[in-house]
């Protein structure tokens, strides 16, 4: 108990870290989503294509492997392409490194996207085809009836599904544990190494987990309710 | 107003109309009547591109519609379209529904359009409804919120597809009397509905089309007490 309780304003720190990477990579997330899934929806085969690669990857493979290729695999390639443009025009070596914060935003913001853009995809087209047909018919552009019309419809229809994706990532951060990200679960990691008390350690971890998840969705919950009541 | 020569369109393999002629004129009440399935909603979409034709001419207002230089959008706006599930804009009021598009597409201000908004909404009778949303109002509401979303655009041309259909039987009077109104002002309008009483009452021609095609045309009074047409017969012995 002791060791728990000494070990709490330092598990505690790790989720802040734990909710803030998980705030920055649905954010980014939601930016992407958004890119990625109107591109899916357009009519431009090229965009929608790539479009599809993305998601398809990003939901296609574990979220530790994209770490991991993120955090040593890209700057490996990196560096054997600035050691040959070293050795060809003697220039000075730059990168070094990829911080580990910017390696986990971009893994866990890449990773969320893609779910995103699926959230978003979905939103859209749950909205009856005779909205759209009705902002046309005003004369108003395909731009302007998704922008007026559309998007503002689907995005409380999004919000329950984008809260869910908020809850699977925070979770899912746990895994930038093995690039040594010290968030929650690294933190307790780290401390069990220390104590040898892995029961208490990691249950605590998991209680600290449990109460972000249920405060979050009731929070998700409650806007929910706020939003319909608002039409 | 509306020329239409030899239009075709097909889904697929299912040809949905095979060949419409049809004419127009200014300030004309034009009812479209026939079964269901027989093509009168395509053809209604055909008229604004909601729906692009497989073949033929589509003329409205001098501007032809197939010309692909033709700025579908600027043609739009000249023809107004009524829907037979309202399709109203959900999140926004009875007020917002009719000002959006004279203020994005017409470039007006928000002042001006609330004006015509207000005007309209007197109009269709509804004037204590400005600021309700879609899902406070009655379906007849609805209907007539629509209506007056699609004339806030001045448009040349109106289109109603069984605008009465969704409604309960209480409620289909005061959708028509507004109708009523609109054409006796001189609106141009193509109407698809089951009206028969409309149609005698403010129609001016009526078009019977079956299977893609227009089988029978003529005023109200000859096609309601002298049709030609076997299956015209057929069909009005069923709804009338
Ligand atoms: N987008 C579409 N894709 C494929 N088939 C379609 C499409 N729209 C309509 N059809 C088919 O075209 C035919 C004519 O449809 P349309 O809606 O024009 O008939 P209608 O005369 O308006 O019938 P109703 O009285 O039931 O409204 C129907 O067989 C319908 O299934
Ligand atoms: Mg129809």
């Amino acid at each position: 108990m002791e060791t728990v309780i000494s070990s709490l304003p330092v598990l505690l720190l790790g989720a802040v870290k734990t909710l803030q990477i998980t705030a920055i990579s649905v954010f980014i997330g939601c930016i992407l989503g958004l890119i990625a899934g109107l591109s899916r929806l357009s009519r431009n085969r090229v965009l929608s294509f790539l479009a599809v690669c993305y998601v398809d990857f990003f939901r296609g493979t574990p979220l530790l492997v994209q770490i991991v290729i993120v955090y040593f695999g890209i700057p490996q390639i990196l560096k054997d392409i600035q050691n040959q443009l070293v050795q060809a025009y003697g220039i000075t070596p730059v990168f070094e490194n990829i911080p580990i914060f910017l390696a986990a935003v971009i893994a866990c913001s890449l990773n969320s996207g893609a779910y995103i853009a699926e959230i978003f995809r979905a939103g859209v087209q749950s909205i009856e085809k005779g909205q759209m047909e009705a902002a046309r018919s005003l004369g108003m552009t395909h731009g302007q009836a998704m922008r007026y019309v559309i998007l503002p419809q689907a995005f409380k229809r999004v919000i329950p599904p984008l809260g869910n994706e908020f809850i699977a990532m925070l979770k899912d951060t746990s895994l930038l544990s093995v690039i040594g990200f010290e968030e929650l679960f690294r933190r307790g990691q780290l401390i069990v190494g220390a104590t040898y008390q892995a029961f208490q350690i990691y249950l605590t971890v998991a209680f600290i987990y449990l109460v972000m998840v249920v405060s979050f969705s009731r929070l998700v919950d409650y806007l929910e309710r706020r939003l319909k009541t608002g039409d | 107003m509306i020329k239409v020569s030899n239009l075709y369109k097909r889904f697929g393999h299912l040809e949905v109309l095979r060949g419409i002629d049809c004419h127009v004129a200014p300030q004309e009440v034009v009812v479209v009547i026939g079964p269901s399935g027989s093509g009168k909603s395509t053809f209604l979409r055909c008229l604004n591109l909601l729906e692009q034709p497989t073949a033929g001419e589509v003329v409205v207002d001098g501007v032809n519609l197939m010309d692909p230089k033709t700025d579908i959008n600027k043609v739009r706006q000249e023809v107004g379209m009524v829907f037979q599930r309202f399709n109203l804009f959900p999140h926004k009021t009875a007020l917002e529904n009719i000002t959006l598009a004279p203020i994005k597409v017409r470039g007006m201000t928000q002042h001006e359009a609330e004006e015509i908004a207000h005007n309209l909404l007197a109009k269709v009778g509804l004037s204590d409804k400005a600021h309700a949303y879609p899902d406070q109002l009655s379906g007849g509401q609805q209907q007539r919120v629509a209506i007056a979303r699609a004339l806030a655009m001045r448009p040349k041309v109106m289109l109603f597809d069984e605008p009465t259909s969704a409604l309960d039987p209480e409620m289909v009077g005061e959708v028509l009397s507004v109708m009523k109104d609109l054409a006796r002002e001189g609106m141009t309008m193509v109407v698809v509905t089951h009206e028969m009483g409309f149609a005698r009452e403010v129609g001016d021609r009526v078009l019977f089309m079956d299977e893609g095609r227009i089988v029978e045309e003529g005023t109200p009074e000859q096609i309601f007490n002298y049709p030609k047409n076997e299956r015209l017969k057929v069909f009005l012995s069923k709804i009338l």
